[in-house]
């Protein structure tokens, strides 16, 4: 059973996101508001897949990335960035963070469970 | 000498006999021989008419695995079709599900609330991660005035933006007669940026009576143009973002006056100090 981590400030995007991961079988969304929140989450459950937007308030997504990909225990999980930032550096610098792959919104649902499986398998 | 005679005349009948018996083996041997050539001749007839039938019967399954060929072939042509069909329907149902999954989740989190500044941020949060808009503003009109006042903006500097007079402007004019505007992809393409003109006006409509616009001016760079669900987005955001923000707007006031009749209430309840 998959554990994906939703990390968004936006209840929109969380709903959407959750919507469109939770066709994946068997799998399990849990939510987190901000990366202090996202990192709460993994300290207390084992988490497969990251879904993170970039701006949120408290904690960045770029600095969570930067956190989870620095910490032994977390490196392996892949990170998927969902944000608004369209520009080519933007993704080349979360990238160059660690982050596994970088999507644009407005997210097509489709688009995104394909990535989240490619990921999954 | 009666001896001799006796025993020549039995050789010469034995000699008889050995000859009779020498001819009947060289007839036999002949007959032998002709047998041979016969069985050799009828084997040959036997294998080439065999040949014939095995080829006859060859070419009947050959015609036969042809027939099947084609007909296999036909199906999976058909098949393959039908696969065509399916997989442009399937790209089709999970398009259509993509756009009710997006109608679905603005719908619920516009109707999720009632305090009208976490209705007002929805609306934003829908045309920022929904839509993909960079640049807009809310307007909501005031009636006293018949003023569009901004009362939410993303990506523009909110005191910059004007108070705009019923039927003034792209803005002014969406809010007067209730038409929704959208400017032509080249305008777009030009991601020109100008508050007198935005891209999109969708008028924030309950019935027939406008309460507020959004008025978008520009788009994120990923995003080119607008697709169908963009248009049912903003279809859902007139009716449905119109009837949240004016119950959010009226419940907030209930809730106001019901608090100074309650605080009213208090002090009549309170017994008058002599």
């Amino acid at each position: 059973m998959p554990n994906i981590l939703v990390v968004e400030d936006s209840p929109t995007m969380r709903q959407l996101i959750g919507f469109a991961v939770k066709r994946i079988p068997d799998s399990k969304v849990i939510e987190a508001t901000d990366g202090v929140d996202a990192l709460k989450k993994l300290s207390t459950q084992k988490i497969d897949i990251i879904l993170a937007d970039i701006n949120m308030p408290i904690m960045d997504g770029l600095k969570l990335v930067s956190l989870v990909k620095n910490n032994p225990s977390y490196k392996d999980i892949p990170v998927i960035m969902i944000t608004t930032e369209g520009a080519e550096e933007d993704k080349k610098r979360a990238l160059a963070i660690g982050a596994n792959a970088y999507l644009t919104k407005p997210i097509q649902t489709q688009e995104l469970m394909k990535l989240v499986s490619s990921f999954l398998e | 000498m009666e001896k001799e005679a006796i025993l020549s005349k039995k050789a010469e009948e034995f000699l008889q006999i050995f000859k009779k018996g020498e001819e009947f083996t060289k007839d036999l041997i002949k007959e032998n021989e002709r047998l041979r050539f016969r069985i050799a001749q009828l084997e040959e007839a036997i294998e080439s008419t065999g040949n014939e039938e095995k080829i006859r019967l060859y070419e009947e399954q050959i015609r036969m695995l042809n027939q099947e060929i084609n007909s296999l072939t036909e199906r999976y042509k058909k098949v393959e079709e039908e696969n065509k069909d399916f997989a442009a329907k399937y790209v089709e149902v999970e398009s259509e599900n993509n756009n009710l999954a997006n109608l679905y989740v603005a719908s619920y989190q516009l109707h999720s609330t009632l305090d009208i500044n976490e209705v007002l941020r929805i609306v934003m949060e829908i045309i920022i991660n929904l839509i993909g808009a960079e640049r807009f503003a809310i307007y909501l009109m005031d009636e006293k005035t018949n003023e569009l006042l901004p009362v939410s903006v993303e990506g523009l500097n909110a005191q910059e933006m004007p108070k705009i007079k019923l039927g003034e402007g792209i803005i002014g004019r969406v809010a007067k007669d209730g038409e929704s505007y959208f400017a032509s992809n080249t305008d777009l393409a030009s991601g020109k940026m100008d508050i007198s003109k935005p891209f999109v006006c969708i008028p924030l409509k309950i019935k027939e009576h406008v309460i507020g616009v959004i008025a978008i001016f520009s788009l994120f760079v990923q995003k080119k143009a607008f697709t169908n669900i963009d248009y049912e987005l903003f279809n859902l955001l007139a009716g449905h973002a119109a009837t949240a923000i004016f119950s959010s707007k009226l419940y907030t006031q209930s809730e106001r006056k019901l608090t100074t009749i309650q605080s009213f209430l208090d002090l009549l309840k309170e017994k008058p100090k002599r």
